[in-house]
């Protein structure tokens, strides 16, 4: 039952970026030449209600179902690891069209040659996993 | 029903997104789908080779079944909520996919020019998809992040990481758009 709230909402994320285009090569091709607001009004709209949730319950001490204050992540302050490897990823998902989410949704609507990406990005992690202490961070 | 199967405009799927986040975050978890591939290669055993894999997997299984159901759900989406309607992409972006030899820009999810097994199945094709997997999977560990982690979550909790994250992603994405992909494709 635990494993089944997760599946859910992996469908439901699944489903909403197929239907939202957001899997598209063509769309991150688009939004790359700023020739679409799509994909801006897509990211932007769920940042801006992003931001507003964490306000809220911050402002509420909202608390998740095993009772601990919802608190935002701080992300490491790694701002050379940040732009390098930003940049290395904006290289890899204008070229294959997708990040990560939609690489595993577009095996689901029967692209299997996105079998190859993925097995190239599990590489890249684990090259990335071998090299760590002698890349600048 | 007609508005399910039709594609939806950003003002639904946006919210939408930060909704998947949300739920995930009352869940006492978090939205990131790049931490996957750290998970799926320690669980390949590549803790025997690099510290940074030894960590507890199980404590990930969690964010696996959010992988298995987004797969399901790319299926569900497409062979159920439907109509098969072209992408509704700008006309100047399928005249310049055009003149870089992509025939039909819309018609299909994903480019055959890059993605059908004809291009697959040639030194070229091949490379294309190796390259660009290995510059993702390595990319987002280096930088802490993908869009989900640092797009979404990260500037929607504020975090300067990841505004200079997402600055690399746009750097990196444009020179490959305005200046490499004019020189693999045409």
């Amino acid at each position: 039952m635990k494993a089944l709230k997760f599946l859910i909402v992996g469908m439901f994320f699944g489903i909403v970026l197929v239907k939202s285009e957001a899997v598209s090569w063509y769309r991150i091709y688009e939004m790359f030449k700023f020739q679409s607001f799509h994909m801006y009004g897509i990211i932007g709209s769920a940042v801006a209600i992003g931001v507003l949730f964490f306000l809220i319950s911050k402002k509420l001490q909202l608390k998740s179902i095993s009772g601990q204050i919802i608190s935002p992540d701080q992300k490491e302050k790694n701002y050379k690891a940040n732009i390098l490897g930003g940049t290395i990823f904006g290289f890899g998902w204008a070229l294959a069209g997708a990040c990560p989410g939609p690489m595993y949704i577009l095996v689901g609507t029967g692209v299997f040659s996105m079998l190859i990406v993925i097995a190239a990005a599990l590489l890249g992690t684990f090259v990335y996993g071998l090299l760590k202490n002698k890349l600048p961070h | 029903m007609e508005f399910l199967l039709q594609p939806w405009p950003w003002y639904v799927s946006g919210p939408l997104i930060a909704l998947t986040m949300i739920i995930l975050v009352l869940f006492g978890k978090s939205f990131g789908m790049s931490s996957n591939l750290k998970t799926l290669c320690a669980i390949g055993g590549a803790d025997k080779y690099a510290e940074f894999f030894k960590f507890d997997w199980q404590s990930q299984k969690w964010n696996l079944t959010v992988v298995v159901g987004a797969v399901l759900g790319g299926f569900i989406a497409v062979y159920f909520l439907s109509d098969g309607s072209a992408i509704a992409l700008n006309e100047q972006t399928i005249t310049d996919l055009k003149d870089l030899g992509f025939q039909n820009a819309g018609a299909t999810i994903l480019p055959p020019e890059i993605y059908s097994w004809d291009a697959v199945l040639s030194l070229k094709g091949i490379a294309i998809l190796v390259i660009a997997g290995f510059l993702v999977g390595f990319g987002t560990r280096y930088a802490g992040g993908c869009t989900s982690g640092h797009a979404i979550t990260g500037l929607s909790n504020l975090q300067l990481p990841s505004l200079v994250a997402v600055i690399g992603f746009f750097i990196g994405g444009l020179v490959m758009t305005f200046f490499i992909l004019p020189l693999i494709f045409s």
